[in-house]
């Protein structure tokens, strides 16, 4: 039996030296469903999940993957199963199927396609020069081209802030799907109604530290107002 | 008189040229005048002094050690004026000096070890000084570039690195791009070489009275040294600056 893919952060702080963003982060992130990163603009959500990708390293603390401190994995194998997207999806020049090699440089059209139909896009667009997708497209295609790696988590960084609302549900019922299929998400979220419909489980940054961490119907009832306010709960 | 030997009253007859130069900046309102009469000064001054330094190096019983220490004080000056071009890429004094010098090794050690020149004075000095003087802008635009990239780029590069790319094959895009934009412009210049303009150093053997076929050949080796040479330098100083750019963790600076 495999070990549940987990993080576990004792202690963390990060951030420049000087004026650390996170102070202190204590937390175990769920190994299945969606964990919605909330907080106010600078409480530090991106800083925590790009120490998770460890395109960033912790001032101090630890931060272990399935028991393995990250610090002692090599930084590509980790990344491998630790896929990450983007506020602003990140296309390379080419083709959709050159940025898909990119991730996997041997796919196969099949795959490609397959993929594709997998994040409810036309195949088709596996030729299309990847700068002329639409907003909703591109992050579609740059999930697609994470999903091409067969991460165990998926570490979204506010991917459908740039979106319209649209594009926004149809990432939204994607990232459910991708979820429900045994890949969990830490997805960081300013929207409450985003994260009432999408998550299972929050963890609430307030300036550098956690607020509150539990199931979403749980910190509906916290003592903070403003912890309730953060997570969208019905008044 | 040899054809080359210019009078002082010849030299000064030249000048009027830099005289058309100022009646069209003044006719034009350009308000170069004083910038062009300083850099005729500054190259005046500048040439007759490396014209009597250039004495201690180039006779047959001058020591090759003059020459050496003219390499060593050139390289020592191309790698400060890159550095002062582009002060904030980081190490850039130490990774233009060594970029220099591989180049120099690389070139004059193909020049030399195929005794296509001989080992003297008279060849090491000007042609080390090719080989800086045409991997000088090249190597500032090399750095710049790549520096520039990894702040304005850092989403495609992190993007990149998300996937578990190392960072070498993250930057390698970015790498080959700036490469490219430096060796362009040098490869452009040698494919018109003899159409659309005759190379100063032909021109000037020419005019010295040596036999234009010879002048050709030795237009051609300086050319392709220069190619040699820029190719060396960017590649190096390319490759040194991808590395100052990543941690040793593939993650990209913050502050590159």
């Amino acid at each position: 039996m495999t070990t549940p893919a987990t993080f576990e952060l004792t202690e963390v702080f990060a951030g420049p030296a000087d004026a650390p963003i996170l102070k202190g982060v204590s937390l175990s992130v769920p190994c299945d469903g969606i964990l919605a990163v909330a907080g106010p603009s600078g409480s530090g959500k991106s800083t925590l999940l790009r120490l998770l990708n460890r395109l960033d390293d912790p001032l101090s603390g630890t931060i272990r993957w399935n028991g393995d401190d990250v610090a002692t994995l090599p930084p590509q194998v980790l990344r491998r199963q630790v896929a990450m997207i983007f506020q602003k999806a990140p296309l390379f020049p080419g083709t959709v199927f050159d940025n898909f090699t990119v991730a996997l440089p041997d796919v196969s059209r099949a795959r490609a396609h397959h993929v594709l139909e997998h994040v409810g896009l036309d195949p088709t667009l596996v030729e299309r020069d990847a700068s002329k997708l639409s907003g909703g497209e591109a992050q579609r295609m740059c999930i697609a081209r994470a999903l091409l790696t067969e991460p165990a988590v998926l570490l979204a960084d506010e991917p459908t802030a740039a979106l319209d609302t649209a594009s926004r549900r149809t990432i939204e019922d994607l990232g459910r799907s991708v979820a429900d299929s045994g890949v969990p998400i830490v997805w960081i979220t300013h929207d409450t109604d985003q994260l009432r419909r999408l998550a299972d489980h929050a963890v609430v940054l307030v300036d550098g530290q956690v607020a509150a961490f539990g199931h979403v119907s749980e910190l509906d009832q916290h003592e903070s107002a403003h912890v309730r306010e953060l997570v969208g709960a019905p008044s | 008189m040899n054809r080359a030997d210019i009078s002082l009253w010849g030299l000064g007859a030249s000048s009027i040229l830099i005289l058309v130069a100022v009646c069209i900046s003044l006719w034009r309102r350009l308000g170069l005048e004083k910038e062009l009469l300083w850099a005729a000064l500054r190259a005046l001054v500048q040439l007759l002094l490396v014209g009597v330094a250039l004495q201690l190096v180039v006779d047959d019983d001058d020591p090759l050690v003059f020459s050496l220490i003219w390499l060593l004080v050139m390289h020592v000056f191309a790698a400060y004026t890159t550095w002062r071009r582009a002060k904030d890429v980081p190490a850039v004094f130490p990774l233009s000096l060594a970029a220099y010098s591989a180049s120099a090794v690389v070139t004059l050690g193909v020049l030399f070890g195929f005794q296509v020149y001989e080992v003297e004075g008279r060849t090491i000095v000007p042609l080390a000084g090719i080989v800086v003087g045409n991997s000088l802008s090249a190597t500032v635009l090399v750095s710049r570039r790549l520096f520039d990239a990894a702040i304005e780029r850092r989403e495609e590069i992190e993007g990149r690195l998300a996937l578990g790319l190392s960072a070498r094959d993250a930057f390698a895009p970015i790498l080959r791009e700036s490469l490219r934009t430096a060796l362009i412009p040098q490869i452009e210049t040698t494919k018109a070489v003899g159409i659309i303009a005759l190379p100063g150093a032909m021109v000037g053997l020419i005019l010295a009275g040596t036999d234009p076929a010879d002048a050709v050949r030795v237009q051609l080796s300086v050319m392709y040294l220069v190619l040699g040479s820029v190719a060396t330098t960017t590649a190096v100083m390319s490759l040194g600056i991808s590395r100052q750019l990543f941690t040793s963790a593939e993650q990209l600076r913050r502050e590159p």
